[in-house]
């Protein structure tokens, strides 16, 4: 039976815990209560699906690996995920300034990556291997609740204010070009497609391509224009702002190794 | 059914949702299996959300009633088939509703069929009836509620505030 390749697992994992944590900043700073609520709950199943993955992958490393040590002792250049998880809560700046988190810059992310995990996960739960195949089944019906949500309020920006219409564009135009990442695999992804258990991306591209345009159609948003740039955070080559989010993540479990509570 | 394994599931038959203390482990399907191997008895058990809080709690539970009830057995989460709301029980979804959580109204099927691409936008059209009157004149107030599993809605004929347990 073909399995996946172990980092193809922290590929994912990686995203998923990277996201969970960027998205649980907003925990008890929510622009509404029940926004700060579903952030916590989509952060939760993010970071209950890192564990899956992460679970798997120690046990197939084997040698006392463990689902907190990859976690938390393993360094920003040992990360897979996608630039466009790591980045912050609000649009991009110069040098040392400083902004408040936007939330419309947080739901577009979450809708341009639940878009790309509703059809990895769809095509995942078919994979041979069944290990990961029984994740993506659970992570699946995850992902479609955080499609809804993330399209929702898009629809409700995009389609509302003048400034939600505004700030919803600015942070697509921020966005969208990170997400030119997900359509040129890494040799990660290369060894994992030849392995059999993995999806390759890029046959999916048809169909993420169609949710975009049918929420942006509805939100009267635009597709932003992207060309030449394409981010290497799935190899290992991360933007600034994962160092900082791993040291607040790593921090506690660093300081006080084995700690238990 | 030997009768080992008629005892397990009746030690484990009080056992509640920590989160829903109405309804049991049985009747929402977490509770999948009791087996007897050439191992030992086995209880398995398998998580609803990848990140629920509650499944260490279960499990947690689960051992403490084997234990005092002086059955060795062991403890098994399994992921696959992925737990659904397709298998909570009539009567537990009917508690549910005396409980003022609206169930899940329509069933997810063995997943996979469900066109992802549109999936979107056709959740919203379907009718959740409140729990405290009937009427299915609601109305969403946000998708997720105290827990993952689970929306905010209010009645607009009634105007009750209540938890709805979404289909997953």
């Amino acid at each position: 039976m073909s399995k996946a390749p172990v980092e193809y697992l922290l590929h994912l994992a990686d995203n998923a815990v990277v996201l969970g944590q960027r998205d649980a900043e907003w925990c008890g700073h929510g622009p509404i209560l029940e926004e700060d609520l579903a952030l916590a709950n989509v952060s939760l199943d993010l970071i209950g699906q890192a564990r899956l993955l992460y679970q798997l992958a120690a046990a197939r490393m084997g040698n006392g690996a463990t689902e907190d040590a990859l976690a938390y002792f393993r360094d920003d250049k040992d990360f897979l995920n996608y630039t466009l998880v790591e980045l912050p809560n609000h649009g991009a700046l110069v040098g040392y300034a400083a902004a408040d988190r936007d939330y419309a810059t947080t739901i577009v992310r979450n809708f341009l990556y639940s878009a790309l995990m509703v059809l990895v996960w769809d095509a995942l739960q078919k994979s041979p291997d069944s290990d990961l195949a029984a994740i993506a089944a659970k992570s699946l019906k995850e992902a479609r609740y955080h499609l809804h949500h993330a399209a929702d309020w898009l629809v409700k920006f995009g389609d509302g204010t003048e400034e939600s219409h505004a700030r919803a564009q600015a942070a697509l135009d921020h966005l969208f070009r990170y997400t030119e990442e997900f359509w040129t695999p890494s040799a990660v992804e290369d060894a994992a497609i030849a392995s059999g258990a993995a999806v390759d991306v890029r046959t999916l591209r048809a169909a993420w391509d169609a949710i975009v345009a049918d929420t942006l159609a509805e939100a009267t948003l635009k597709r932003p224009e992207v060309r030449g740039y394409i981010p290497e955070g799935k190899h290992g080559r991360h933007s600034e702002h994962l160092s900082y989010l791993l040291g607040e993540m790593q921090g506690l479990a660093r300081a006080h190794p084995g700690a238990t509570w | 059914m030997s009768s080992t394994i008629e005892k397990v599931w009746a030690t484990l038959e009080h056992l509640t949702d920590p989160e829903i203390p109405v309804v049991t482990l049985r009747e929402l399907g977490i509770l999948r299996e009791v087996r007897e191997t050439d191992a030992g008895i086995e209880v398995v058990i398998t998580p609803t959300y990848s990140g629920c809080p509650a499944m260490g709690q279960i499990e947690d539970d689960v051992r403490a009633s084997l234990d005092q009830a002086g059955i060795a057995a062991r403890v098994i989460t399994q992921l696959a088939p992925a737990w659904t709301t397709d298998w909570m029980s009539d009567e537990a979804k009917e508690k549910l509703r005396a409980y003022g959580i609206a169930p899940p109204h329509r069933t997810c099927g063995s997943g996979g069929d469900v066109s992802v691409v549109h999936f979107v936008r056709r959740v919203q059209a379907e009718p959740v009836a409140c729990p405290r009157c009937g009427s299915i004149h609601t109305t969403v107030t946000s998708q997720y509620g105290s827990t993952a599993c689970k929306a905010l809605y209010k009645c607009l004929d009634c105007q009750e505030p209540f938890d709805y347990f979404k289909p997953y």
